[in-house]
């Protein structure tokens, strides 16, 4: 069932290109979704199995940006070495950070994650010699894949799609695996849980570690899309919006999280009509569906259309 | 073959339509600005004056006989936005120019798409590596914050000050003056003897300007702008801080001196010709151009800032261009925006050239004082 | 030196009641709901801007302060009638989340009404600076210091001194239970929302002939408050008075001896180092374990 899912997911991503290889909503506003749904499927590990709130991280989606764009221009080192170590660092950081922060609970812990995105936003602003500071690092060589070199919007879009498609398939696998299942307990009731020979601290690193490992990759593919990185893409704001994603979308549930970046990300590029009215409209709309749809997004669509089948689908002939 | 007139008149209406639509199709320019967010209130200005001058320039009768259409985004002052906006105005609007990106950080962010769609790009941000080195297609009109730097030593020199203490926000504005502060100083024999920052939402500096106070620095530059340049003011009067400060051209105007009452008197900084348009003489080419700018802006949307003036320099550049180049074809457009010579703007006099896509120079700028509540020029 | 040091702690503590100020609204919220408001910024904000606002169309200053108060309360209540309370029986990350597009909602309203631009407040009694010892203060800081203490301490005696505040502490300790001693749970939390938006605008009017206001100033001032709410233990007045100060002093010290581009930085991770020891703030309950 939630292959099928997948597998027809995959087809449509597939098959948008092909139909519109040239349409900016495809190629751009797609590559910038898939980006979204990276990051959303991986915080939706940590908030929705795991239940531990983040408001930091857009820190490791932008450790993984800087390690790409420094290693890259500043070293020379070829992008996806660069894009490795990023992934190591960012790894090796969050796992270290992982045992004492996740001792902490509810809002406790989202002061600390919001503590850590704020220090790691503040080195990339006055590390000038290294970030290039608050207006950014620029020149960014395209990423070069075992000799092909990815440019243009329509090759990003694959790329990034493809590796969307990956973690996708990996948290979908993960979510089913003894991994998944230990952490929907530990969700449930850490007490139980650990009663019942769960090793719950080591369940909430790994998954802690895998969800920044998640958002650094997409901050490598990021560094390399954009040719440029800047400390805004990855401040206080963007992580709230993260999360605002997963919720939006509908927390545990890999396909929520997805759903739940695809709206954002076209609820951002369509309120551009509205100009001055933009926030109040986005205020407005997001109040809105948590209220009428406190479920997310996809359990509401998903509900909706189930409700449909009923009322008009075949079962009504019979 | 009863049938072939009208077939055939229809077929010639037809393509006359197309015709004459195609004529008549408008020229598209695109624009990505910074209406929300930390610099708004700088993009707000650009917006209103962009909208003003198009609907201006179409009321009589368009460039070439084909009206303007201006198309534009709110990047929010983040650079991933500015990316993916500028996208859509090149791939979706198909727009044939670009004026816009208030903040340098925009404008860094979209130069290698602009370049490599081959666009002609005007920004209206200050940062210098914009146009430093010179890239093909990118253009600047605002001064540059080196020039702010240069102008404010200046006048220290003029008055006999050497030692400077800096102090300077986090944004990319403030970052990049501050930087020029520093490459410069010895250039102009500064010695810095203190270098302090602040967070641009802070709401207090008295920290940093106690440490500032315990130095022999004989003045203060303090670049960055919206309110923190105002605290910053205003805790130097309550420090009772006797130095001379020196503010940047992120804060003129009359908003800062609202913003920081009394302890705004003596503030320097340098500054477009358009704060002190009446005061200047009646012989400087620059006045008409000054006043009519501002006359037509307060009259529909309240004071003026020289961040309005920097789109007005970049729109009236473009439009000059398209003009000479007989339509938007865009690399005639470029070829036409580098040859701008003797274009009388907001922020000055502009001689563009292949290897100067600015065309300012330093008389551009003029260090002004507040007196009595007012920007007043120093001779 | 020590002069120097001495102006370090006054500015501290002076920006540290401003973070206070704003803090204390978010503990009574929390009180009474467990719920984080995102927009006790934006009600701070909406105080500040509705005070000036009233100020320009000729209203005398503390007649202004009293409607722009008033208006704030209104405000609260609405968003808790309209926005709060259709979702009820929502978790606690989903009515977040609201607060989040109700903070979006007020800011935009704020844009469309007052602009851009950043706007003052003349200060209540003058710009002289006062001298304590080597160091200065603004007669204006004096205000938010003292009605900082007031507040708190008007706050403190609800909740331990009235019934109502009691009952309001109550519906989050147990939301059932207080239904079935006869609490009116609904009104309850109006009320807090009320009672945290006045809280948040009182705050703004003081805050803003220091720091002035804009559309977005309450994202800043919200922010801070959050974490002196969260650092001091959620849901403890005191402890957010305690918070704001200690944040205050952080930031004060560092940019004064260490360093002060990294101000921020060195003052949030002695936050996190304060969090690893203490998990639930300096002055928070130590909550059972939900088994």
């Amino acid at each position: 069932m939630r292959l099928a899912g997948f597998y027809a997911f995959a087809a449509i991503v597939v098959l948008l290109p092909t139909l519109f290889p040239t349409n900016y909503f495809v190629t751009v506003v797609g590559a910038s979704a898939g980006l979204h749904i990276i990051l959303a499927v991986g915080l939706n590990l940590l908030m929705g199995y795991a239940g531990q709130i983040s408001l930091g991280h857009a820190a490791f989606f932008g450790m993984g940006a800087y390690a790409s764009a420094i290693l890259t221009t500043r070293f020379g080192w070829p992008s996806l070495l660069a894009l490795a170590a990023g992934l190591l660092i960012t790894g090796t950081i969050a796992w270290l950070l992982a045992r004492p922060i996740l001792r902490l609970r509810g809002h406790y812990l989202a002061m600390a994650t919001l503590g850590f995105g704020i220090i790691v936003h503040v080195m990339m602003v006055q590390a000038t010699q290294w970030t290039g500071g608050p207006d950014g690092l620029a020149g960014i060589p395209p990423l070069n894949l075992l000799g092909w070199s990815v440019d243009g919007d329509l090759h990003w879009y694959g790329v990034i799609m493809a590796a969307m498609l990956l973690i996708v398939w990996l948290s979908l696998n993960l979510v089913d695996s003894q991994v998944g299942r230990a952490l929907r307990a530990v969700h449930g009731s850490e007490f139980a849980a650990q009663m019942m020979g769960i090793d719950i601290g080591r369940a909430k690193t790994r998954v802690f570690a895998i969800s920044a490992l998640f958002a650094a990759f997409a901050g490598s593919l990021f560094a390399h899309q954009q040719a440029f990185v800047s400390p805004d893409s990855f401040n206080l704001t963007v992580s709230v919006e993260l999360v605002t994603m997963v919720v939006l979308g509908g927390m545990a549930s890999t396909f929520g999280a997805a759903c739940g970046a695809i709206a954002l990300t076209l609820l951002h590029q369509g309120l551009v009509v509205f100009e001055d009215y933009e926030m109040l409209v986005h205020g407005i709309l997001l109040m809105a569906v948590m209220i009428f749809l406190p479920q997310g997004l996809f359990v509401g669509l998903d509900q909706g259309t189930r409700r449909l089948w009923a009322a008009f689908g075949p079962t009504r002939l019979r | 073959m009863k049938n072939l007139w009208p077939t055939t008149l229809l077929a010639t209406l037809l393509l006359a339509s197309v015709h004459l639509a195609s004529a008549a199709e408008p020229i598209k320019i695109g624009s990505f600005l910074t209406i929300t967010g930390p610099a708004s209130f700088l993009g707000d200005h650009e917006l209103k004056t962009l909208q003003m001058y198009v609907e201006d320039i179409n009321a009589k009768g368009g460039v070439k006989g084909r009206k303007i259409e201006l198309i534009h985004y709110d990047t929010g002052g983040n650079a991933k936005d500015a990316v993916s906006f500028v996208k859509r105005l090149i791939k979706n609007d198909k727009v044939d120019l670009i004026v816009g990106g208030t903040t340098t950080g925009d404008s860094m962010a979209v130069i290698p798409d602009v370049e490599k769609e081959s666009i002609p790009f005007i920004s209206l941000a200050g940062g210098v590596e914009i146009v430093e080195p010179v890239k093909k297609w990118v253009f600047k009109t605002p001064h540059t914050d080196r020039m702010a730097a240069a102008k404010i030593y200046e006048d220290l020199r003029k008055r006999g000050l050497t030692k400077v203490a800096l102090i300077s926000g986090d944004g990319g504005f403030d970052k990049s003056g501050h930087e020029q502060l520093l490459k410069l100083a010895p250039q102009y024999g500064m010695t810095i003897v203190a270098d302090e920052f602040y967070g641009n939402k802070d709401s207090d500096m008295t920290a940093q300007l106690t440490k500032i106070r315990a130095t022999d620095a004989q003045a203060i530059i303090n670049f960055g702008f919206g309110q923190a340049p105002a605290i910053v003011t205003k805790n130097i009067k309550q420090l009772g801080i006797a130095l001379p400060l020196y503010q940047s051209h992120g804060v003129a105007s009359k908003n800062f001196i609202e913003l920081a009452g009394d302890a705004a008197e003596g503030v320097r900084l340098p500054a477009a010709a358009l704060v002190i348009a009446e005061q200047l003489p009646n012989t400087d080419p620059q006045k008409p151009v000054l006043l009519a700018y501002k006359g037509k802006y307060e009259a529909k949307y309240g004071p003026v800032s020289t961040f309005g003036g920097h789109a007005y320099d970049g729109l009236m550049i473009a439009v000059a261009a398209i003009q000479r180049a007989g339509g938007p074809d865009k690399e005639k457009v470029r070829g036409e925006i580098e040859k701008t010579k003797g274009f009388i703007g907001t922020a000055g006099v502009f001689n563009m050239s292949p290897q100067d896509h600015m065309g300012l120079n330093l008389d551009a700028f003029k260090i002004v004082e507040v007196r009595n509540g007012a920007w007043k020029i120093v001779e | 030196m020590l002069e120097q040091l001495f102006q370090f702690l006054v500015t501290g503590i002076t920006v540290g009641s401003l973070y206070a100020l704003v803090g204390l609204g978010f503990a009574l919220i929390y009180n009474a709901s467990d719920v984080v408001n995102f927009a006790q910024g934006e009600f701070v904000m909406l105080g500040a801007m509705t005070a000036i606002a009233l100020l320009g169309m000729g209203l005398p200053l503390p007649l202004a302060a009293i409607v722009a108060t008033l208006v704030a309360i209104l405000v609260g209540l609405l968003l808790e009638r309209f926005a709060i309370e259709p979702a009820r029986g929502a978790s606690v990350v989903t009515t977040i989340i609201i607060t989040i597009g109700a903070a979006i909602f007020l800011r935009g309203v704020a844009l469309l009404l007052w602009g851009k631009g950043f706007h003052t407040l003349p200060p209540f009694s003058g710009d002289a600076p006062i001298h304590l010892g080597g160091a200065t203060v603004l007669p204006q800081s004096l205000w938010v210091l003292g009605v900082t203490v007031l507040l708190v301490g008007l706050v403190h005696a609800f909740f331990n001194r009235t019934l109502l505040g009691k009952a309001l502490l109550a519906c989050s300790f147990n939301r059932v239970a207080a239904q079935l001693v006869g609490i009116n749970v609904r009104v309850m939390l109006r009320l807090a929302y009320g009672l945290s938006a006045g809280l948040g605008a009182i705050a703004g009017i003081l805050i803003a002939p220091i720091t002035f206001s804009s559309y977005e100033a309450g994202v800043m001032l919200g922010l801070k408050g959050f974490s002196a709410a969260i650092v001091g233990g959620i849901g403890n007045p005191m402890g957010a008075v305690a918070g704001g100060v200690l944040l205050g002093l952080l930031e004060a010290l560092s940019a004064g001896l260490i360093s002060s581009g990294y101000k921020d930085a060195i003052a949030f991770l002695f936050v996190l180092t304060v969090l690893f020891f203490e998990p639930t703030g300096l002055f928070g309950h130590k909550a059972a374990e939900r088994v």
